[in-house]
């Protein structure tokens, strides 16, 4: 497989760029693997990718149902970030920033991550307060963080609807420089070719319908198109965690929703950040070709529907017209929706699970685009020492029995409230 | 959107709901002193791919709780009656205690 390179490019040009290889291989499946990986997103790759490059496992394959990076990787709104306060979050979300601030270098694949940085927006003094509070908190821990007052923030975003009758007065924000976006499916192609070169197999339209047992241990997956055989199986389906789960005998703390996302017709360059929203569940930033993405609430009830209601295209926009009224003058071009496996305290679960030979990722919630780096280097790690590594070590499905929930944001166990 | 056909109120949109819970979820007896009864309550759903009974507030109607019928694969709607009156199933949780 060839290395990408600037000689590379130049190369291919000069013959029609009709002698490029394939990125991956589309092999048929070996008999038996050490490890399979359920599901072919971001964070399943990245898991196989991290498997063979820590930790030398490279007898794996990652079988997906439909096309790499299909599912919420093609889904979501590309924003990366490490602005968390909860023990147990925030240095995991730290290490995936620091792998995403090398990762197009380490894959040799640009995954176009761009440090646009992005506002956090106040619209009281409690939460300015509560801002100061994950600022410091962050700044503890080394990671970057900054507090703007009105006029700061009035200077540096000036589209933002600042008059006396914005239904939400802009109090500040919080800042981090180096959260940005990336972009989506590069980073799915780009672990894939990762993985692929280290050995790994990549099977694709082959959906896992069941596992194989063996004397109470999972000892392989049936799949739409034939069984294979692993010592271990390892689940990253975000959305259908709770199917999967139930398949093994598992009832997990999680609930699947349904998140919509939305994207303007392209417009000149005017926001060159990412901004969020800090009186209602809304964020925007603007990508390379233009368009404005948008994003918003859950539709609120139990879905796998990959499709929203318009009720909530409705409340999006007008949360988007009361934080920048210019936006009002802008087609929607496209809208769609991805399933989130939306966890009883918002925070996720990378662990052993109780059923042997099963391993699961899954509870992302909103988050699970910015943790793919991580999630796929602690999984790796879990997967071959089968003992947690401490960047992961608190997302363990018994918190909840213990009394240790990871409740960013203070609602209980509401999945539809994180 | 959403129709929901209330019980009282007749078909009204989804709007003039909000969204309450998973109504399979059933609190175990008081009485009850192992603690996976209660995380199983509190924590754990069966999230299915597929029908799934859950509760609606009808808000800016007859202010009633519903039980709804809804596929959570299709968004297809299925029967609706008032929360008082449904005879809902014991939850796996509840099963798995017996």
């Amino acid at each position: 497989m060839s290395k990408y390179s600037a000689f590379s490019v130049f190369r291919h040009a000069l013959s029609g760029n009709k002698s490029w290889g394939r990125a991956w291989r589309d092999p048929e499946p070996k008999a038996s693997y050490d490890v399979v990986i359920v599901g072919g997103g971001g964070h399943g790759l990245a898991t196989a990718y991290y498997l063979a490059k820590e930790h030398g496992i490279t007898n794996v394959a990652v079988v997906e149902k439909g096309w790499l990076g299909g599912g919420n990787t093609g889904r979501n709104t590309t924003i990366v970030r490490s602005n968390y306060m909860m023990p147990g979050n925030t240095m995991f979300y730290e290490r995936s920033m620091k792998l995403w601030e090398n990762l197009s270098q380490d894959l040799n694949y640009n995954v176009m991550i761009s440090q646009r940085g992005q506002y956090n927006l106040c619209h009281s003094p409690g939460q300015m307060d509560a801002a100061r509070r994950r600022g410091n908190i962050m700044r503890a821990n080394g990671i970057d963080a900054d507090l703007f007052d009105r006029a700061e923030v009035k200077r540096r975003l000036p589209y933002l609807d600042y008059s006396d009758n914005a239904r939400f007065p802009i109090h500040g924000a919080i800042y981090q420089s180096r959260a940005g976006t990336a972009r989506h499916d590069a980073v799915a192609w780009g672990f894939a070719r990762g993985a692929d070169q280290r050995g790994v197999d990549i099977l694709q339209q082959r959906e896992v319908t069941g596992y194989l047992w063996e004397g109470g241990k999972i000892a392989g997956v049936q799949t739409s198109r034939g069984d294979i055989r692993a010592k271990k199986v390892a689940l990253c389906v975000a959305g259908h965690s709770g199917h999967l789960a139930q398949m093994a005998g598992l009832r997990l703390p999680v609930e699947t929703h349904c998140l919509q996302a939305y994207v303007t017709e392209p417009y000149k360059p005017l926001v060159d950040t990412v901004i969020s929203f800090g009186a209602a569940h809304f964020y925007l930033s603007q990508s390379d070709k233009g368009g404005l993405v948008l994003g918003g609430d859950l539709d609120m009830y139990n879905s796998y529907a990959q499709r929203g209601g318009l009720p909530i295209v409705k409340h999006t926009l007008a949360s988007a017209k009361a934080l920048m009224p210019s936006v009002s003058r802008l087609k929607l071009l496209r809208h769609w929706a991805g399933v989130m496996d939306m966890s009883m305290d918002g925070s996720p679960f990378i662990t052993k699970t109780p059923v042997d030979g099963l391993y699961l990722n899954g509870g992302w919630c909103y988050g699970g685009f910015k943790a793919t780096p991580a999630s796929g280097w602690c999984f790796a790690h879990t997967i071959a020492t089968d003992t947690p590594h401490e960047d992961n070590a608190e997302f363990t499905l018994d918190r909840f029995e213990r009394g240790y929930q990871i409740d960013e944001k203070g609602v209980g166990p509401k999945p539809n409230a994180h | 959107m959403i129709r929901i056909k209330c019980p009282i109120c007749g078909l009204r949109n989804e709007t003039e709901f909000t969204y309450g819970e998973d109504a399979n979820v059933n609190r175990p007896s008081m009485d009850e002193q192992g603690v996976q009864p209660w995380v199983d309550f509190v924590f754990n759903r069966d999230n299915p791919r597929g029908w799934h009974k859950e509760y609606w507030h009808h808000v800016q109607g007859c202010r009633q709780w519903v039980v709804l019928e809804r596929n959570t694969l299709t968004h297809e709607i299925g029967n609706c009656e008032l929360a008082r009156d449904a005879k809902l199933p014991p939850s796996q949780a509840s099963e798995a205690a017996e």
